[in-house]
């Protein structure tokens, strides 16, 4: 058994996490409702002004559409990717998979800013940078490893003989690629997609760099922010926030799924 | 052409360095219930991994219906398994995981569905076909398993040690499920398993493997009594296997000296040469117990260390006094009229025709 004192030393901690990590946010959502321009309190009156100012700027809009288009290229990009490696870690043995498994789980580790360099300097060599794209396929570098590690888990539980079994049936590699592998990875896949489009959003580092004009929402945001205070960047924030945190809980809630529906357990 | 149904012929099969199964050479008949048994690492898995596709035989050449098997893959075969995880697929329900074999054989939906609602209706898990695989219990995944292999009427069924999960009890009413299912089908059986029981109370033949090699094929009942050498004796269990030197011979009998005794064997064949190493099993339900000698031909002393019971069968341990252990089964009811106590003195005997001369 466990102390009282232990017990509300534990609740006391978890309080100040969730307050520290969400308080900027809540008064980030208050502020996009005040009328004054300035975030001080007290507050002033209550307003929709900021928002339909959102709503009215053509540059908003065309920075949601680009980060829209970035985001879900992504996701699809780096699960395709992610799944691939996870499937040949989990089905193959091959000299240096090592090295291979090292080199595929190290963009995360590399920080952003020298990443988002040198994509830069090697997109403006070859001649692509400055366009869409070229987020998409930065973003997809970034992401894959988290669909990689999220689909490899899931394939951790699965009966090696499973495989085997389909092909026994009278099912081709490709077709139990399909009819047994895909399926039983779905909520990892799923979980997966959510996670990197989550992740690809919210980037700025490295979409900043190599984004040329076409902005995504976050580097609109800094643009906003560089010049002057302006609450409009409360109002976006607000929807940059429910917009990542559904995508962050789609992810968990498929995540936990695949947890409770384990594969045979014999 | 009337070659059996499954031909391995001198087949050999090597992991780098280490051979798994050694110039195995078999035959297999159309309609046989075959089971392959032997302790782990004996290569009997492996063997039927490679009748399924699932292994590529190193050497020699594996034949089904007269065709030529080595290189075919598995999916193109038509030999489905029971797997001893079951592999069942989890994220679908009874009925799909039945339906699969058929789906990949591309029959249309409404008469793959109605014949794995009749398999599944037949191995009388019918009122499951809907249900999520997690939610059954071993014995109904088992059946699922069972009709999922057993759907495209194949000619042949693997089976990889399809009951070491299940209980006791349950083990029992599958095998009686397996044996009915495999005469009406008349489909061949091969089936491995490292339970005794379990091969010689269901198949037509047991094949016994050791080290990668086939120690003997054989009726159970052969194997049992004339196991084919000593590993056999020994891994069959409830064998009490005497060595020592041939003294004599005569009329299709050999006269064995053993530290308990000179004893006599039933010798088929030629008789050995006198004076050389012998060994010889005697089953331990051919030993006769009593309290006072019945004058028996073989005859020997020994005192209780201790007993085993199997439901009605008994094991008596017993120790002569130069310390040769003995096993003698008996039933229950026997065991009863004879009170035994630890520690105390009998006398067994038994027929010289039930002692089985060992190959040297």
């Amino acid at each position: 058994m466990r102390g009282a004192s232990i017990t509300w030393a534990l609740r006391i901690y978890l309080l100040l996490i969730f307050t520290f990590v969400f308080a900027p946010i809540v008064f980030s959502v208050i502020f996009s409702f005040n009328s004054d321009r300035f975030p001080t309190i007290p507050l002033g009156s209550f307003t929709t002004e900021w928002y339909a100012k959102i709503f009215a700027d053509s540059e908003v809009w065309e920075a949601a559409r680009n980060s829209l288009i970035v985001s879900l290229s992504t996701c699809i990009l780096a699960t395709i990717l992610g799944f691939c490696t996870a499937y040949s870690d989990y089905r193959y043995n091959f000299k240096f998979k090592g090295p291979y498994l090292a080199l595929v789980l190290l963009p995360p580790t590399i920080p952003l800013i020298i990443m988002a360099l040198a994509m830069l300097a090697w997109f403006s060599k070859i001649g692509v940078s400055g366009q869409l794209w070229s987020i998409i396929i930065a973003h997809s570098v970034l992401t894959a490893p988290f669909a990689m590690a999220i689909i490899r888990l899931r394939l951790n539980q699965i009966d090696p003989n499973l495989e085997p079994a389909a092909w026994n049936l009278g099912a081709s590699e490709w077709r139990t690629m399909r009819e047994v592998i895909v399926p039983f990875c779905k909520p990892a896949i799923f979980s997966a997609l959510f996670l990197t489009a989550a992740i690809s959003f919210d980037e700025f580092a490295v979409a900043w760099f190599v984004s040329g004009l076409n902005k995504t929402i976050p580097v609109l945001v800094l643009e906003i922010v560089q010049g002057n205070i302006d609450p409009r960047v409360n109002a976006i924030g607000t929807f940059v926030f429910f917009i990542s945190m559904t995508l962050v809980i789609l992810a968990q809630l498929f995540f936990l799924a695949r947890l409770n529906t384990k594969a045979d357990p014999q | 052409m009337t070659e059996s149904l499954v031909v391995l012929d001198r087949v050999v099969k090597r992991f780098g360095t280490f051979t798994a199964v050694r110039e195995a050479n078999l035959t297999i008949d159309q309609g046989e219930f075959i089971a392959i048994m032997g302790p782990s690492g004996c290569g009997k898995t492996t063997t039927l991994r490679m009748l399924a596709g699932l292994e590529e035989p190193t050497e020699g050449e594996i034949r089904i219906g007269g065709k030529r098997m080595n290189t075919v893959p598995p999916h193109e075969r038509d030999t489905p398994m029971v797997w001893q995880s079951l592999a069942l697929f989890p994220f679908l329900n009874a009925r799909e995981n039945v339906e699969f074999g058929l789906k990949m054989r591309g029959v249309d939906a409404p008469t793959r569905k109605r014949r794995a609602l009749d398999w599944l209706e037949r191995l009388e898990i019918g009122q499951f076909a809907e249900r999520n695989i997690e939610t059954l219990s071993g014995g109904q995944k088992q059946r699922v398993a069972l009709a999922r292999s057993l759907i495209t009427e194949p000619q042949l069924l693997l089976l990889d040690e399809p009951l070491s999960a299940l209980d006791a009890h349950l083990v029992i009413r599958m095998q009686s499920v397996l044996t009915r299912l495999q005469r009406e089908l008349g489909i061949t059986f091969v089936y491995v398993t490292h339970s005794q029981s379990e091969a010689f109370a269901m198949a037509d033949r047991v094949v016994i493997m050791a080290q990668g090699e086939i120690a003997q094929v054989g009726k159970p009942r052969d194997i049992y009594r004339a196991p084919a050498n000593r590993f056999v004796a020994e891994f069959v269990g409830r064998n009490n296997i005497l060595s020592g030197k041939i003294a004599g011979a005569n009329a299709g009998f050999v006269r064995v000296e053993t530290p308990v005794g000179t004893l006599n064997v039933q010798a088929e064949g030629t008789a050995p040469v006198t004076g050389t190493e012998a060994s010889f099993v005697v089953a331990a339900d051919m030993v006769h117990i009593d309290r006072t000698p019945d004058g028996a031909e073989n005859a020997v002393q020994a005192s209780l260390i201790s007993e085993e019971f199997i439901g009605s069968v008994v094991t008596l341990f017993l120790e002569a006094p130069d310390g040769t252990e003995f096993k003698v089964q008996l039933q229950e009811r026997a065991l009863a009229a004879l009170e035994p106590r630890t520690g105390d003195v009998f006398h067994l005997s038994w027929k010289a025709e039930d002692a089985h001369l060992l190959p040297a």
